[in-house]
């Protein structure tokens, strides 16, 4: 399984799936966030591998 | 995913660019294409002295960054607005931009409201007469310190973190009801006001560097070179309007790589040829009694005003 993590909520998904079906699949915007693993960028269409945990940073700011 | 310049891992594709880029070769575009927003829109020029409003967030941090690294004198101002106590959310955003600035060994500014006026926004939200929200004082008052500032330090300029993202979800708010005189008004450069002489605008001009970058980007900017910036969104932000707008627009660009940098340029194209000129009073300024900015009151300035009406109860 993969982690994702987001703000205070926490998911799993399968791995073998991209990130951007994982966005997706947990009800996000990809536009909204930025993946990052391990502490580095990663893009949209890397495939989540077991034991992955990502961390979904917000993009969108603004009062 | 490739970097399309090298071949390496992407990190980022930008969908309306049809560019997949590699970290360092991210950083240098972005360097780059800010850059020549600075030139199109002839924003500043390299003798300038600037001053970046810092706010601890991605945006105006990721700007610093740029400007210094393409070696614009560019020193920061933060405000502290006193947003939720002695450890919350103006506390933690101003711990990011020192911590920023000193372990580049960079000038900033920092004002607190509350020390510098005797009330913090939050606070002043609640006392004033008509209990106004707290985001509507707050651009009142960080235009005025800025100004301010700008003015005593001899700064020719103050840059903004403000992104494609933040313009975008103004014009649309705009151009739903709109509002002509705001339309006419939203450029990447807000021109100096009333001119003591040339050399000393009254009010500084204001320039949007990120003013084409999208939003995604300058936080992709901000995660590669290691800012360590705010997550947290300012809690006050949390269901705002500007927020709303950004998600529709985001879903307009899912559907439509490329919607909001083409819904933003058109419009800038389209005031660029008179399309939407608004025949506008000319504005009669006066020097504000009590701070001397310039003002269209005949006597004090809406700050002026503000904290008056404060002394008095």
């Amino acid at each position: 399984m993969v982690k994702m993590l987001f703000r205070d909520t926490e998911w799993e998904v399968q791995a073998g799936m991209t990130v951007r079906d994982a966005i997706l699949k947990v009800g996000l915007d990809p536009q909204a966030v930025l993946p990052v693993r391990d502490g580095k960028l990663i893009n949209e269409a890397t495939i989540l591998r077991q034991g992955d945990v990502i961390r979904l940073v917000a993009v969108i700011s603004g009062g | 995913m490739k970097c399309r310049k090298c071949g390496g891992v992407a990190v980022i594709n930008m969908r309306h660019h049809r560019l997949a880029l590699c970290a360092d070769h991210f950083v240098d575009w972005f360097i780059s294409y800010t850059q020549r927003a600075i030139e199109k829109y002839r924003m500043f020029g390299d003798d300038d002295q600037l001053l970046v409003a810092v706010s601890g967030g991605k945006d105006s941090l990721a700007l610093w960054d740029v400007l210094s690294q393409l070696g614009y004198r560019a020193d920061g101002l933060y405000i502290g607005l006193g947003i939720g106590g002695d450890d919350g959310y103006s506390a933690a955003s101003q711990f990011k931009a020192e911590a920023f600035a000193e372990a580049r060994g960079l000038t900033l500014h920092v004002v607190d409201v509350r020390q510098t006026y005797g009330e913090s926004i939050p606070e002043l939200a609640l006392t004033t007469r008509r209990r106004r929200k707290p985001c509507a004082l707050c651009g009142l008052v960080k235009r005025h310190i800025m100004n301010r500032l700008a003015y005593e330090g001899g700064y020719d300029a103050i840059a903004t973190g403000h992104n494609l993202d933040d313009e975008a979800a103004v014009l649309m708010q705009n151009t739903l009801r709109w509002q002509t005189g705001y339309l006419a008004r939203q450029a990447p450069v807000l021109p100096s006001v009333g001119q003591r002489s040339l050399t000393e605008p009254r009010l500084a001009r204001k320039v949007k560097p990120f003013v084409r970058l999208y939003e995604r980007e300058t936080a992709a900017y901000a995660i590669v070179r290691g800012i360590d910036y705010i997550y947290d969104e300012c809690p006050h932000a949390v269901g705002s309007k500007t927020i709303f707008y950004k998600n529709l627009l985001n879903q307009l660009e899912s559907r439509s790589p490329g919607a909001k940098l083409s819904f933003y340029l058109s419009f800038l194209k389209v005031k660029r040829e008179g399309l939407l000129s608004v025949r506008e009073k000319a504005l009669e300024l006066h020097d504000c009694q009590n701070c001397g900015q310039p003002t269209t009151a005949p006597e004090l300035c809406a700050f002026c005003r503000l904290w008056q009406r404060m002394d008095s109860g």
